[in-house]
């Protein structure tokens, strides 16, 4: 990337997420005010009226992601952000997004819980409900950034993803990064690939919104485009239409699920520190990737090999990747700020000879350095 | 004979012709003549079937959509108002009609309702109200009047009941009708009136469950519900000149509120015109 292309600025991760959506195209945002998420609403209010796209503060967070998902199947790139409280009443119609292939892009600005929990402290406990947070079987793509210039760069990420395979993306950012400033070079229009959803081509009586398609995503028309289709969150076959085949049932969760896995490399996103020689690896994202390769430079100083491995894909997990990286590896941390949600996914792809510890920090405040160069200490 | 002919024409045309017919609905519910009435309305107002999109959320009555050949979105319990503002306001110039059961707007949904008449925006709801909750079984729901019988209430119903007409006005809708499934006519005119209508506009239409809330409180099959219907509905103009105790175990039917506010959608793009000449 050029940096003399773009124009410099010092953003909050918010606001980058705001520039990063509008940027990809988001058209289209309804939200409701939370802590610490508040500024992407208040950025979009102001930025999209003035492009002739559409802001909508609803009465909630269910009715927020509901009119998201309206506008989507209008055609229209749509987003909402939230954080704890407001994912959580999100998720039943998060699920219909799932169901119904609906594109859109929710960002959760991460904050203590559980319930009203810890409004402006930071906090990644809900590394689990970005995969499992509503009910039923499907497979979630949630990224993470840890700098400002990520939030903008895998919100754009987020937008195409969503766009690309039909499905809702969850952006898992935090509070200390949302709010946070970084200078940060704003792409030029362009200097970013952004994706469009897969349109049909066929005539409408040929039309199948849910079509088995051989990549199992189906192309996806709109309300208003001359193609008249039922999309409801009932099981349903390819034309749209509830069913209770069995075979048509598993067709359709099956599609859920292979749409997605198929292209966990395409989606799988890591940036590595260090590593090459690494016998000690941390393995984190969001904030704590800073920290942690703040600890690593400061260990390396004292000639203990170890490196850094920051998620930027959370989910879909990226089993077969990480396992070939840990070959050479012999103890992995995972670091996080929830009660060890991350280290568990870890331990079930970690190869046997690789001892992995968990170190948790949930009170509310940031994974030092100094916290995880301790433990670095500690199991060497 | 004709006629008959012609509009059951008109009403195949207006279906899906692929999906399996009979309807998941008791044979005799009234969601089968909201949606003839609805068809009717749409066929002779004009609109093209591709510029109307039809929203419901959960219950027999949001089974509909699944029928008509429109754009069609069924979505979850209680939510098919915020899925069809965001339809509304990503395309202004779609028609978009809800279909709704009571305990879908009114009890899960309430907020939904409440908010979206405030907005005033664009949208039809045909709210079809059966007093009870049909499709888990027949509890009861935020219409059921006092005393009446549901599985949930199966001594007597303590709670008091909400007026989905009065809750519409009082939160800023700008046409509020009430119809029922045994005056079709009259449904069919209040529907057209309420697509016609630039902002909000709800018609709320009683209906018969004879399954359950008939049932359960002796009101007979569904010929005698609509006999019900027929015997106490009094219309708008006739009700004005009748003293309060004369519309006693009545209720009031027709147009009952109509005001002339700014519709969201027009606001919103004004916002977008002043912005826009602002930077030119
Ligand atoms: C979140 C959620 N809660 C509960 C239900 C179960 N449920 C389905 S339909 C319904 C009530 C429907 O009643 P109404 O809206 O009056 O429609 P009707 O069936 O009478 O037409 C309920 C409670 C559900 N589907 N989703
Ligand atoms: S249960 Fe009641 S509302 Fe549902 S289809 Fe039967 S009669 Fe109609």
């Amino acid at each position: 990337m050029k940096n003399n292309t773009g124009n410099a600025r010092l953003l909050q991760g918010n606001e980058a997420c705001v520039l990063g959506a509008l940027y990809a195209g988001v058209r289209f945002f309804a939200g409701y005010p939370i802590t610490p998420s508040t500024e992407i609403a208040e950025g979009m209010a102001r930025e999209l009226p003035k492009i002739g796209g559409k802001f909508i503060q609803m009465e909630d967070e269910i009715a927020s992601i509901a009119a998201v998902i309206g506008a989507s199947n209008t055609g229209c790139k749509s987003m909402t952000a939230t954080s704890g409280p407001g994912f959580s009443l999100m998720q039943e119609n998060i699920g219909y997004a799932y169901i119904t292939e609906s594109p859109c892009v929710i960002v959760d600005v991460q904050r203590g819980g559980p319930s009203t929990g810890l409004p402006t402290k930071i906090s990644q406990s809900d590394t689990m409900q970005a995969r499992w947070g509503t009910h039923g079987d499907y497979t979630a793509i949630a990224l993470a950034p840890s700098t400002v210039k990520e939030c903008f760069e895998e919100t754009v990420r987020a937008v195409n993803l969503s766009e690309r395979f039909r499905t809702p993306v969850t952006v898992l950012a935090d509070e200390v990064l949302g709010h946070m400033r970084e200078m940060m070079i704003v792409p030029a229009k362009g200097e970013l690939e952004t994706i469009e959803r897969h349109k049909p081509d066929v005539p409408s009586d040929w039309y199948r919104h849910f079509e088995i398609t051989p990549s199992f995503v189906s192309p996806m028309a709109s309300f208003g485009d001359g193609y008249r289709y039922n999309v409801t969150g009932l099981i349903h076959d390819q034309d749209g239409f509830p069913t209770a085949n069995p075979n048509e049932i598993k067709d359709k969760l099956d599609k859920l699920r292979k749409k997605i896995e198929r292209y966990t490399d395409e989606i799988f996103k890591i940036r590595t520190d260090m590593m090459d020689d690494a016998h000690i690896a941390i393995v984190s994202y969001g904030t704590v990737s800073r920290s942690a390769r703040q600890a690593i430079k400061i260990a390396r100083e004292r000639r203990i090999k170890v490196g850094a491995i920051q998620l930027l894909t959370l989910w879909p997990f990226p089993d077969l990747k990480l396992r070939e990286m840990f070959g050479g590896i012999r103890k992995i941390i995972v670091a996080e700020l929830n009660m060890g949600q991350l280290v568990n996914e870890i331990k079930r792809i970690a190869p046997r000879h690789v001892e992995v510890h968990s170190l948790q920090r949930y009170d509310g405040e940031v994974m030092a350095p100094q916290q995880i160069l301790d433990k670095i200490r500690e199991v060497k | 004979m004709d006629k008959i002919a012609h509009e059951s024409d008109v009403t195949h045309h207006y279906l899906r012709p692929k999906k399996k017919f009979p309807n998941v609905w008791c044979a005799g519910c009234g969601n089968g003549i909201v949606m003839g009435a609805l068809i009717r309305s749409i066929d002779r107002l004009g609109l093209d079937k591709d510029e109307v999109v039809v929203v419901s959320g959960i219950g027999c009555s949001s089974r509909m959509p699944v029928y008509l050949d429109f754009g069609t979105l069924h979505t979850t319990h209680g939510r098919a108002l915020p899925f069809a503002t965001g339809v509304k306001i990503a395309k202004p110039n779609m028609k978009v009609i809800v279909i709704t059961g009571d305990g879908d707007a009114l009890a899960i949904g309430g907020n939904h309702f409440i908010h979206a008449c405030r907005r005033n925006i664009d949208i039809t709801t045909i709210l079809i109200n059966n007093k009870i909750y049909g499709m888990t079984g027949g509890q009861f729901a935020p219409t059921t009047p006092g005393g009446s019988f549901a599985t949930t209430a199966p001594y007597g119903n303590y709670e008091k009941q909400f007026d989905a007409v009065k809750l519409a006005i009082g939160a800023g809708a700008s046409y509020v009708a009430r119809g029922t499934v045994y005056h079709v006519q009259q449904l069919e005119k209040l529907i057209e009136g309420a697509i016609m209508k630039k902002g909000f506009a709800l018609v709320d239409t009683y209906s018969n469950c004879h399954t359950y809330y008939g049932r359960f409180n002796k009101e007979g099959d569904a010929v005698a519900m609509l006999d019900w219907f027929k015997k106490h509905a009094v219309p708008i103009n006739v009700a004005q000149k009748l003293p309060p105790e004369k519309l006693e175990g009545k209720f009031v039917t027709g147009l009952i509120h109509e005001t002339n506010a700014t519709e969201f959608c027009e606001e919103y793009a004004m916002l977008v015109e002043r912005l826009a000449a602002k930077e030119s």
